[in-house]
């Protein structure tokens, strides 16, 4: 026992090859290149397999982490992906985009002395894993209820409800107002840090169990939440995101070369138009590029620029590096890829030319003056600090609102003051009768994986009222 | 898939008209709404406001003239084609109430929008004053489907080839000096949209228009198609496409349409000479 101990003791977390930050400046290849079967198992060797492990705790839909892990440290990798899959429905992804260092691998114990288990990486090498050696197998699906259900909205929350639903024995139909399913996963998240055929693989799977995805359906328009329920639907679950893009409504913000990070990722995500002209959508490519903001969706867009061949790229944020919102990994990313911090600046007005383009900004200096309501220090602007940046191309990633489309046609749903629904966070029941929310339409902006712990709380309450009534 | 049913070419086959299998939007569809259409894996989303709408045969129509790429690639479709992906229906529907004597000045194919608005208007009760216009002779389109859709008929040519020559606006005009109109609709080249809603200020006649800016989503979920109107930024494809036409401000709307000019230019280039 103490032998087998001193020698986990030795073992250090295996790190994640990735591309050098010279060469992946430029491409939209993933950074960081995954695991060996070799360094997983050895990785996976450094898990203690605690008796209460608090790593579950830590994460929003309780995956059984020491359950999978043992698996891979014995080199049953199958066995670790059937285990990852009865709790989590998109484990490519989470292994990819969620902030562990706050979540799974904040808790680990092995955190108070070293490094945690890099159980992100894990969880990604076992979902990649199985891709590559597809065994097609899926998990057991109990027998049809006979009871429907309409998920509005193809973001992680909606996959998630629609991937516990299915196997539960229900019908699910995913409804997409864009042309291919996945939301902020196939829009927002930039290819380099979340391949869109991952994407695609992990829906293709939901399909697989039987899970009906339907695209191009704008629940508001082409039909509302009430007409579902007339069409013969049990229950309704909403998870459309935060889409509405906030600007500055500062002087001169609809010059051309102004665009939200919605509308710039959009384009590069889903349209794929950094393959223009090889496809039909243009995107603007800016040589002197300035992102507002501070958040993962700044650092995406500025990422994204730098990649379409920009000179220069600057982050410009009216707080200090200590408040940035974005995880610290995609903000050491972004600085090896080049891109300038310009701290405690606010932009007060942007200048044009006389065809309406974009010149330049005007800035002012800002200094931080006593917490806010928020617990982070005001910005204060320092009077007569103005001065000129000269830019070609913004991109607005100060953050985004509840899109009030869905909203506004449906009736007998209560919403907060900001236009979010208000939902029981226990079990995400809406105040309308056999409708349910989660994600970011109810939070307002927030992670994938809360997005998913919230579905995974209102698939249980839609399996309860299903069964047991309201 | 959404399949074409119908294919017609109008004005020398600069413009075309699809009729287009989509039960679901024709369902809902009301006047003055848009669809956002896109033909292929590769294709970019364009938005077009429909021409028309059958519920019963579940289809809906779009009239679109070949300005660029992708217009160009639809004008390939034929009968039995389809459009990989048609998005709809979008946009608020036109505010319809019977005032009285409305005008619907139509120009380009912005006659197409126009028409189901006109068609409307007339059906509760209003008495239609329609005045279309095109350049000339050949490029006029839906003359006969403006005529029965309203009580009276001005067709106008810039250079005279065909009924009354010169622009919609002087046509406007003289009817606005002799007559009481409650409301006047604009639909065509901004620039055209601009003239007559200068003239209508000056009688003080409200006046609304359908805005056509650069779209992506069509959802409000990214504010490419933002305008200003009476001081406020808006977004087209949720709070419009129509708008008040005396508050919009055009000359950002013409600008803002020029953003991707050159890549637009670059890409039908290439595409014509793919073609031939």
């Amino acid at each position: 026992m103490s032998e087998k101990k001193a020698r986990k003791e030795t073992v250090s977390r295996q790190a994640m090859p990735e591309q050098a930050p010279e060469i992946r400046r430029r491409n939209f290849a993933e950074v960081p290149t995954g695991y060996t079967a070799e360094t997983a198992v050895i990785e996976a060797g450094r898990c203690l397999q605690c008796k209460k492990p608090s790593c579950v705790e830590g994460c929003p839909v309780n995956v059984d982490i020491p359950g999978f892990i043992a698996r891979i440290a014995e080199g049953d990798f199958k066995g670790a992906i059937r285990n990852l899959w009865t709790r989590n429905s998109l484990p490519a992804v989470c292994g990819r985009v969620c902030p562990q260092e706050i979540q799974c691998e904040g808790q680990c114990v092995l955190n108070k002395k070293g490094a945690p288990v890099a159980i992100g990486n894990l969880e990604r090498f076992a979902a990649d894993w199985a891709r590559e050696n597809n065994t097609g197998e899926l998990p057991p699906r109990k027998a049809s209820t006979g009871k429907k259900i309409a998920v509005v909205g193809s973001g992680p929350s909606g996959l998630t409800v629609a991937g516990d639903l299915i196997v539960k024995g229900h019908e699910v139909t995913v409804m997409e107002a864009f042309h291919k399913p996945g939301g902020v996963l196939v829009y927002g998240i930039p290819e380099f840090r979340l391949p869109k055929a991952i994407v695609a693989h992990e829906v293709d799977f939901l399909e697989r169990l039987g899970v009906h995805v339907a695209c191009n359906m704008v629940v508001g328009r082409t039909v509302t939440v009430d007409e579902l329920f007339q069409e013969g639907y049990d229950a309704v679950y909403v998870g459309v995101g935060a889409g509405l893009p906030r600007f500055m409504n500062i002087p001169g913000e609809n010059l051309i070369g102004i665009l939200s990070a919605n509308e710039y990722l959009t384009r590069a995500n889903l349209m794929k138009a950094y393959k223009f002209p090889e496809v039909d959508t243009p995107i603007p490519m800016g040589k002197n590029v300035v992102v507002l903001g501070a958040g993962n969706v700044a650092m995406d867009a500025a990422r994204t620029a730098m990649r379409l061949g920009a000179d220069s790229v600057k982050i410009v944020y009216r707080r200090s590096r200590d408040e940035m919102p974005a995880r610290t990994a995609e903000i050491h990313h972004a600085e090896e890829e080049g891109i300038e911090f310009f701290l405690l600046t606010n932009p007060v007005q942007y200048l044009g030319n006389d065809q309406g383009r974009l010149t330049g900004m005007e800035c002012l200096k800002m200094e931080l003056g006593e917490p806010d309501d928020s617990g982070r220090r005001r910005p204060v602007p320092i009077s007569g600090s103005n001065f000129e940046m000269a830019c070609d191309l913004v991109i607005v990633a100060v953050g985004s609102g509840a899109n009030p489309l869905l909203t506004q046609s449906t009736e007998d749903m209560t919403l907060n003051r900001w236009g979010y629904i208000a939902a029981d966070p226990e079990t995400g029941k809406t105040t309308k009768r056999g409708v349910w929310a989660g994600g970011d339409i109810v939070t307002g902006a927030a992670t994938v994986i809360l997005a998913m712990g919230a579905g995974r709380k209102a698939a249980d309450s839609i399996h309860e009222y299903l069964t047991w009534g309201w | 898939m959404f399949e074409i049913v119908k294919r017609e070419e109008m004005a020398g086959g600069t413009v075309i008209l699809n009729e287009i299998a989509a039960p679901l939007i024709a369902r809902k569809a009301k006047p003055g709404q848009f669809v956002i259409i896109k033909a292929n894996e590769e294709g970019e989303r364009i938005p077009l406001t429909m021409a028309d709408t059958d519920p019963d045969k579940g289809t809906i129509t779009i009239i679109y003239m070949v300005v660029g790429k992708s217009t160009a690639l639809f004008k390939t479709l034929n009968v039995g084609d389809g459009y990989q992906d048609v998005i709809g229906p979008l946009g608020k529907a036109t505010h319809l109430e019977k005032q009285g004597t409305v005008v619907c000045v139509g120009g380009g194919t912005g006659i197409a929008v126009l028409h189901p608005i006109t068609r409307a208007l007339k059906e509760i009760g209003n008495r239609v004053i329609g005045i279309i216009g095109a350049r000339n002779r050949d490029l006029l389109i839906l003359e006969d489907k403006m005529r029965s859709a309203s009580n009276e008929l001005h067709v106008c040519t810039d250079d005279g080839s065909y009924g009354r020559p010169g622009f919609v606006t002087e046509a406007l005009k003289e009817i606005l000096e002799k007559e009481d109109v409650r409301q006047v609709v604009a639909i065509g080249p901004v620039p055209m949209m601009k003239f007559v809603s200068g003239i209508t200020a000056e009688y003080n006649v409200p006046t609304l228009v359908s805005l056509n800016p650069i779209m992506v989503d069509g959802t409000g979920m990214c504010g490419g198609c933002r305008v200003t109107v009476g001081g406020e930024t808006r977004f087209a494809c949720v709070d419009g496409p129509e708008f008040d036409g005396h508050k919009v401000d055009y000359d950002e709307l013409m600008k803002r349409l020029q953003a991707y000019s050159e890549d637009e230019r670059r890409c039908y280039n290439d595409f014509c000479r793919m073609e031939q």
